[in-house]
C-alpha cells in the first residue's frame, strides 16, 4: 500500500488480495506446469508442421500405437488454427455486418447460406490452391486441412457475435456513448464482453462439429491428388482401409479422451470465467465450475502476472486513437443516403444476376438440365430420410428427455453425457454400421440412413432435458392438483412447456444431420463401399472423382434445401414457439 | 454571443422540436416548442408523465439524439453530440455487469485518455464521497438496487461534469430506498461537495419536484410543451407535511388533470376514431370507482390522497383517471375527482348488469369501439381484422401509440362483450358478444 501517496486511499484497510505480494504458492506451481507444457507441445507441432513435404514420404502413417499421441496433437492443433482463424473472421466480418447497414445486406444472407453448405465441398476447391501456396513444404496441405476445419466453424460463431451486437441492451448502448467511449474501448468494455457468453458457447459447438469432418480434411482425395497429414483422421481413414478394428476403437478412445482433456483444461475454465458476463443483474443461482478456473483463482504469483500483462494490455489499448469519430451526430443529408443505397442495392442485384447468369451458363455448359433434375431427385430422397429420422429420433428422445428432465437430481448426472455425446463424431461409428449390413445383407438404403442423426440426435435430448427442467414447478403441481394425466397432460402441460426447447434442439439436429449425409450416405470398409441413393452420397462422390461441376451442382441443391427448410418450416416454428410457449 | 459570460445560462433550449422517427402521423410530435434555460447552482425538474417527451428533452440535452428542429447551447456552445461537461445517471442505472464498482466508475476517465493512478485516485475519492467504500472490487449484480445507483451517481460525478442530468433516478427503487438516496444528494449538494454546478432532474413524481427543485418545469403531452414553470422558493431542507408544501403539491396535480378548453378529455390526445387510449384494465376502473364511491371519500376524493392511499404513482392514477372522465363515470376537476351518477350506479350494480352499463358508455363514449362495432355489424359475417382499424389509426398517430389504442379498444371490447377478438388470426368478430 505504501505506493499509493494520496492519504485518504492510505486510511483504507488493505484487499487481501494486494498484501500477498508475489511468493508463488502450491497452485501457482500446477498453473505454470499447465501453461509451461502447453507451450512445449504448442513448439514441437509447430515445427512439425512446416516440415518439407518428403517427409510425408519417408515417415507415411502407420497404425503404431506410439505415433497415436502425436497424431491427436497434430488433429487438435489444426482444430485450434482453425478456431483461431474463425475468430478472427468473426470479429471482423460481424462487426461489419453489425455497423454498416450496406454490408449486412450482403454479409447476413452470404453467412446464412454459408451455414447450410455441406462444408466438405469447400475442400475440392481449395486444396489444389494450397498446395501450390507452400511447395515443397508440408504447410500447403496443413492449410487446405486447417481451412477445411474452418469452413465448419466459422459461420455459426460470426452469426452469434453479429445477434449479440444487434441485441446490445439500449441503456448500456447509451451510457456508453454519453461517456463518450472511443470505439475501440467500446468494444471491449461494452460489446465483447456482451457477446461472450454466446460467442463461447458456439465455439465450443464449432469445435465439436469439427471433429465430424477430421477424416476428410486430413485424409484428402480430391481426384488424383492425394495427401494424407499426420493426425486422427489419417489413422482412422488407414484403420478403415486395413479393416483393422483395434485401430478403429484406439482411435475413438483417443478422441475421447482429448474432447475430454480440452473440455476440462479449456472450456470449462473459460465458461466458468465468462459466467460474470452473462448479462443478468440479479445472481445466478448455479454458477458453471470448473476445478482448473478454482486453481487458478487460488493462485498468486500467476494472478499478478495476469495482471501485469493486463496492465500491459491497458496500456498499449490507451495509445489507440480516443475518438476517430467527429463529435458531430448528424447524418449526412437524407437524400444522399438514400441515393448511395439504391447504388449500393443496385450494384449487389447486378452482382448477383451476374452470378446467376454464369453459374447457368457453367451448368449448361458441363452438365445438361437432367442433371439438375437427378440432383434435386436425390435432394428429396435425402429429406425424406432427415425428417423420417428426426420424427424418430424426437419419438424416442422427448419422453425420454422429459423423463430425466422433471428429475433433477438424474438430469444433473445426465446432462453433461449428452452434451459430450453431441460433441463426439459419430461417424467414426460408421464402419461398425457396414460390417453389420455386409453381414446381414441389409438394403444400404435404408440401414444407412439411421448413421445421420447418430451424432445429431443428441441435440434434441439435452435441449428437451433443458427444457424439462426449467418447467415451472407451479404448473406442475396444477396439473397433478386437477390430476391431468396420459395423453391430456403430454398434450396441454409438458410438450407447449418444452416447445421452444425442443424446436432449438430439433433445428440444430436437422442441420447437423443434412450435413453428415454426406458422410453417411457413402460408408466403406477396407474395399467394401456402400452407397445409398441420395444428394449427400452424390457430393461425396463428385468430390472423390474431382468432378466440379457436380461438387458445385449438389452444393447448391443442399444449401437450397436447407435455407428452404429452416425460412419455411423451423423459423416460423421457432417464433410460434417464441411467442406463444415462452414460459419466462 | 453578446450577453456577458457570468450571465450566460448553463443550458439554453430554444424552440426545440422533435419528430417521431417513423409513422406516418406528420402531425404527431414527441416535443414542440420547448425552450427552456438553466442558470449555474440550481436545481431544475421536468415534470410530466410518461409520453411527454421529457426523457427525449434530456437526451437532446445530453447530445444522445438530435432535435428535429431549434437550437441547444451548453455553456455557450452548440450540442452536437456527448459533450465532456455533462454527465448522466440513468433510470435503469445502466452499469456495466462485467465491470467492478471501481471500473464501472473510472469508465468515463477512461475514456477521456486519463492516465491509470489519477483515474484510480478519483474514482475513489466519488466512490468514498457517495458512501460505497468498501465495495470498490464488487460488481452490480452483487449490490441492491439502491447501491447501483449510488454508483451510477459515483461514475457521472467522477467526470466533474458542468451538469448532472437525472433521468428518472429513483424510480427503480423502493419508496424508502429512493428517499435516502434523495436527502443523500440533497445533503451533499446544499454542502456543496459536488463537483457540479447544476443538476436537470427528470421526474413524474409530483413530491420528488417540490422536495428537490429550485424550479419544476412542468410538461404536457402529446406533443411535449411546456405547460408551467414553478419556481419553488420554499426553504431546504423541505417537510412533506408543511403545509405550504402540501398546498404547491395539489396545485401541480389540478394542474396536470385540468382540461384544456378544445380537448375532449384531460391527457388525452386526438379526436374522433384517433383518440389515443391509454391500456387500462376494467378492473382497475372498476376498483377506482369503489375506492372513490366508498369511505372516507364518498363520490369525490383529492388526488394527491387517493395517490398517497392507493399508492399509485401519477403515471398510473392519471390514466385510469381519465379513462373514467372520458367514459363519464367520473369527472376531473381542480386536482380532485368526482363520481358521475351512472358511475355511482356502475358500484352498486353485479357483474352482469356492469358489463351492460359499461357496454353503453364505451359505444357512446368511445368513437373507435362504436366504430368497430359498426364495421363488424355491417359486414356479411361479421368480421374484419384489426389490421384494417391499425392502418386508420397510423394515419393520425405512432405505430406504438396505435398498437396501444388498439389493444386498449380490445380489452375494454372483449369486458363490454361489445366484440371478440382472436389474437392468432388477428380478427376482429361479433362471435361471442353479449
Amino acid at each position: 500500500m505504501a505506493r499509493l501517496s494520496q492519504p485518504r486511499i492510505d486510511q483504507r484497510p488493505p484487499l487481501p488480495l494486494r498484501s500477498e505480494g508475489l511468493r508463488p504458492n502450491p497452485y501457482d506451481l500446477a498453473i505454470f506446469i499447465m501453461v509451461a507444457a502447453a507451450f512445449v507441445v504448442l513448439a514441437h507441432g509447430a515445427r512439425e508442421m512446416a516440415a518439407p513435404v518428403g517427409q510425408l514420404a519417408i515417415h507415411p502413417i502407420t497404425l503404431d500405437p506410439a505415433n497415436l499421441p502425436e497424431y491427436a496433437l497434430r488433429t487438435v492443433l489444426r482444430m485450434f488454427a482453425a478456431i483461431a482463424a474463425s475468430l478472427v473472421f468473426t470479429f471482423v466480418v460481424a462487426t461489419l455486418a453489425a455497423k454498416s447497414r450496406r454490408a449486412e445486406l450482403v454479409i447476413i444472407p452470404a453467412l446464412d447460406i454459408l451455414q447450410s453448405v455441406p462444408v466438405l465441398g469447400f475442400l475440392t476447391f481449395t486444396v489444389v490452391y494450397f498446395l501450390n501456396l507452400f511447395p515443397g513444404s508440408q504447410l500447403g496441405a496443413e492449410c487446405a486441412a486447417i481451412f477445411a476445419i474452418f469452413t465448419a466453424q466459422a459461420w455459426n460463431m460470426a452469426f452469434s457475435f453479429y445477434q449479440s451486437l444487434r441485441t446490445l441492451p439500449p441503456d448500456l448502448d447509451e451510457a456508453a456513448r454519453h461517456f463518450r467511449l472511443s470505439p475501440w474501448l467500446r468494444f471491449w468494455r461494452l460489446e465483447a464482453p456482451f457477446a461472450a457468453p454466446g460467442l463461447i458457447w458456439n465455439t465450443m459447438m464449432s469445435m465439436s462439429g469439427s471433429w465430424f469432418f477430421i477424416v476428410a480434411s486430413e485424409a484428402i482425395t480430391v481426384g488424383n491428388t492425394t495427401v494424407k497429414l499426420p493426425g486422427i483422421g489419417s489413422w482412422l481413414a488407414l484403420a478403415i482401409d486395413q479393416k483393422d478394428v483395434p485401430a478403429v476403437l484406439m482411435a475413438v478412445g483417443t478422441m475421447a479422451l482429448v474432447i475430454l482433456a480440452y473440455d476440462q483444461l479449456l472450456f470449462r475454465p473459460i465458461v466458468a470465467w465468462a459466467d460474470k458476463f452473462r448479462f443478468e443483474q440479479t445472481a445466478a443461482q448455479r454458477r458453471p465450475r470448473s476445478w482448473v478456473y478454482d486453481i487458478w483463482r487460488h493462485t498468486r504469483l500467476m494472478r499478478r502476472l495476469a495482471t501485469l500483462l493486463g496492465a500491459l494490455a491497458g496500456q498499449l489499448s490507451a495509445l489507440m486513437p480516443r475518438r476517430v469519430l467527429p463529435r458531430t451526430i448528424a447524418a449526412p443529408p437524407p437524400a444522399v443516403g438514400r441515393v448511395i443505397d439504391w447504388l449500393w442495392l443496385a450494384l449487389v442485384l447486378a452482382a448477383c444476376a451476374w452470378a446467376l447468369w454464369r453459374i447457368v451458363q457453367f451448368v449448361d455448359v458441363s452438365l445438361g438440365w437432367r442433371d439438375v433434375g437427378q440432383a434435386v431427385e436425390l435432394g428429396l430422397l435425402t429429406l425424406l430420410r432427415v425428417v423420417v429420422l428426426i420424427f424418430l429420433a424426437s419419438l424416442v428422445w422427448v419422453p425420454i428427455g422429459v423423463w430425466i428432465g422433471l428429475r433433477p437430481g438424474i438430469a444433473t448426472r445426465v446432462q453433461p453425457i449428452a452434451q459430450f455425446l453431441a460433441a463426439f463424431p459419430a461417424n467414426v461409428l460408421f464402419p461398425i454400421a457396414v460390417v453389420a449390413i455386409v453381414h446381414w445383407k441389409l438394403d444400404p438404403n435404408v440401414w444407412l440412413s439411421p448413421l445421420m442423426v447418430l451424432g445429431t440426435q443428441w441435440y434434441i435430448l439435452f435441449n428437451v432435458i433443458a427444457g424439462a427442467s426449467a418447467f415451472p414447478t407451479d404448473l406442475r403441481e396444477a396439473a397433478s392438483l386437477f390430476r391431468l394425466r396420459n395423453w391430456q397432460w403430454w398434450r396441454q402441460v409438458i410438450l407447449p412447456g418444452i416447445l421452444p426447447y425442443y424446436v432449438t434442439g430439433a433445428l440444430t439436429a436437422t442441420g447437423g444431420s443434412w450435413n453428415a449425409s454426406i458422410v453417411a450416405e457413402v460408408a466403406s470398409w477396407g474395399d467394401t463401399t456402400l452407397q445409398a441413393a441420395g444428394l449427400g452420397a452424390y457430393i461425396a462422390d463428385a468430390t472423390a472423382k474431382g468432378d466440379y461441376a457436380r461438387v458445385v451442382l449438389g452444393i447448391a441443391v443442399m444449401s437450397v434445401m436447407v435455407t428452404a427448410c429452416n425460412r419455411l418450416v423451423w423459423r416460423p416454428l421457432y417464433r410460434l414457439a417464441e411467442r406463444r410457449f415462452r414460459l419466462t | 454571443m453578446n450577453a456577458p459570460p457570468q450571465t450566460r445560462p448553463l443550458v439554453e433550449v430554444d424552440q426545440v422540436r422533435q419528430r417521431y422517427p417513423k409513422g406516418s402521423g406528420e402531425n404527431l410530435l414527441v416535443l414542440d416548442g420547448v425552450s427552456l434555460h438553466l442558470a449555474d447552482k440550481e436545481i431544475v425538474s421536468l415534470l410530466g408523465r410518461s409520453g411527454c417527451g421529457k426523457s427525449s428533452l434530456l437526451r437532446i440535452i445530453a447530445g444522445l439524439m438530435p432535435a428535429s428542429e431549434g437550437r441547444v447551447m451548453l455553456d455557450g456552445h452548440p450540442v452536437a453530440g456527448p459533450a465532456a461537461e455533462v454527465a448522466m445517471v440513468f433510470q435503469t442505472f445502466a452499469l456495466f455487469p462485467w465491470l467492478t464498482v471501481q471500473e464501472n466508475v473510472e469508465i468515463g476517465l477512461e475514456a477521456q485518455g486519463v492516465a491509470p493512478a489519477e483515474r484510480r485516485r478519483r474514482a475513489l475519492e466519488a466512490i468514498d464521497l457517495i458512501g460505497l467504500d468498501g465495495y470498490e472490487s464488487a460488481y452490480p449484480k452483487e449490490l441492491s438496487g439502491g447501491m447501483r445507483q449510488r454508483v451510477g451517481l459515483a461514475r457521472a460525478l467522477v467526470v466533474h461534469p458542468k451538469l448532472l442530468l437525472m433521468d428518472e433516478p429513483f424510480s427503480a427503487l423502493d419508496v424508502l430506498t429512493a428517499e435516502t438516496l434523495r436527502t443523500d444528494l440533497l445533503d451533499l449538494w446544499h454542502e456543496g461537495r459536488m463537483p457540479i454546478s447544476s443538476i436537470l432532474l427528470v421526474t413524474h413524481n409530483i413530491e420528488e419536484a417540490v422536495l428537490m427543485s429550485d424550479r419544476i418545469v412542468v410538461l404536457a403531452a402529446n406533443p411535449g410543451r411546456i405547460a408551467a414553470e414553478i419556481t419553488v422558493s420554499l426553504p431546504q431542507p423541505r417537510n412533506r407535511l408543511d403545509p405550504p408544501f402540501r398546498q404547491l403539491v395539489d396545485d401541480i396535480y389540478a394542474l396536470m388533470t385540468q382540461r384544456p378548453a378544445d380537448r375532449h378529455a384531460a391527457g388525452l390526445h386526438g379526436s374522433g376514431i384517433s383518440l389515443l387510449l391509454p391500456r387500462v384494465s376494467t378492473n382497475l376502473l372498476a376498483g377506482l370507482m369503489e375506492a372513490i364511491a366508498a369511505d372516507p371519500y364518498r363520490g369525490r376524493a383529492d388526488l394527491p390522497e387517493l395517490a398517497a392511499t392507493l399508492q399509485m404513482e401519477i403515471d398510473d392514477l392519471f390514466p385510469v383517471a381519465e379513462t373514467l372522465h372520458l367514459l363519464r363515470f367520473a369527472e376531473l376537476a381542480e386536482g380532485d375527482i368526482r363520481l358521475t351518477d351512472p358511475g355511482r350506479r356502475f358500484v352498486d350494480l353485479g357483474p352482469d348488469e356492469r358489463k351492460h352499463l359499461f357496454a353503453q358508455h364505451l359505444m357512446a363514449h368511445v368513437p373507435l369501439a362504436n366504430h368497430i362495432r359498426r364495421v363488424l355489424d355491417e359486414r356479411g359475417n361479421h368480421r374484419a381484422p384489426a389490421s384494417r382499424f391499425r392502418d386508420e389509426l397510423e394515419d393520425h398517430m405512432s405505430e406504438q401509440f396505435a398498437d396501444q389504442t388498439l389493444r386498449a379498444v380490445t380489452a375494454w371490447g372483449r369486458y363490454a362483450e361489445s366484440f371478440a377478438y382472436d389474437e392468432a388470426t388477428g380478427v376482429f368478430s361479433l362471435d361471442n358478444p353479449g
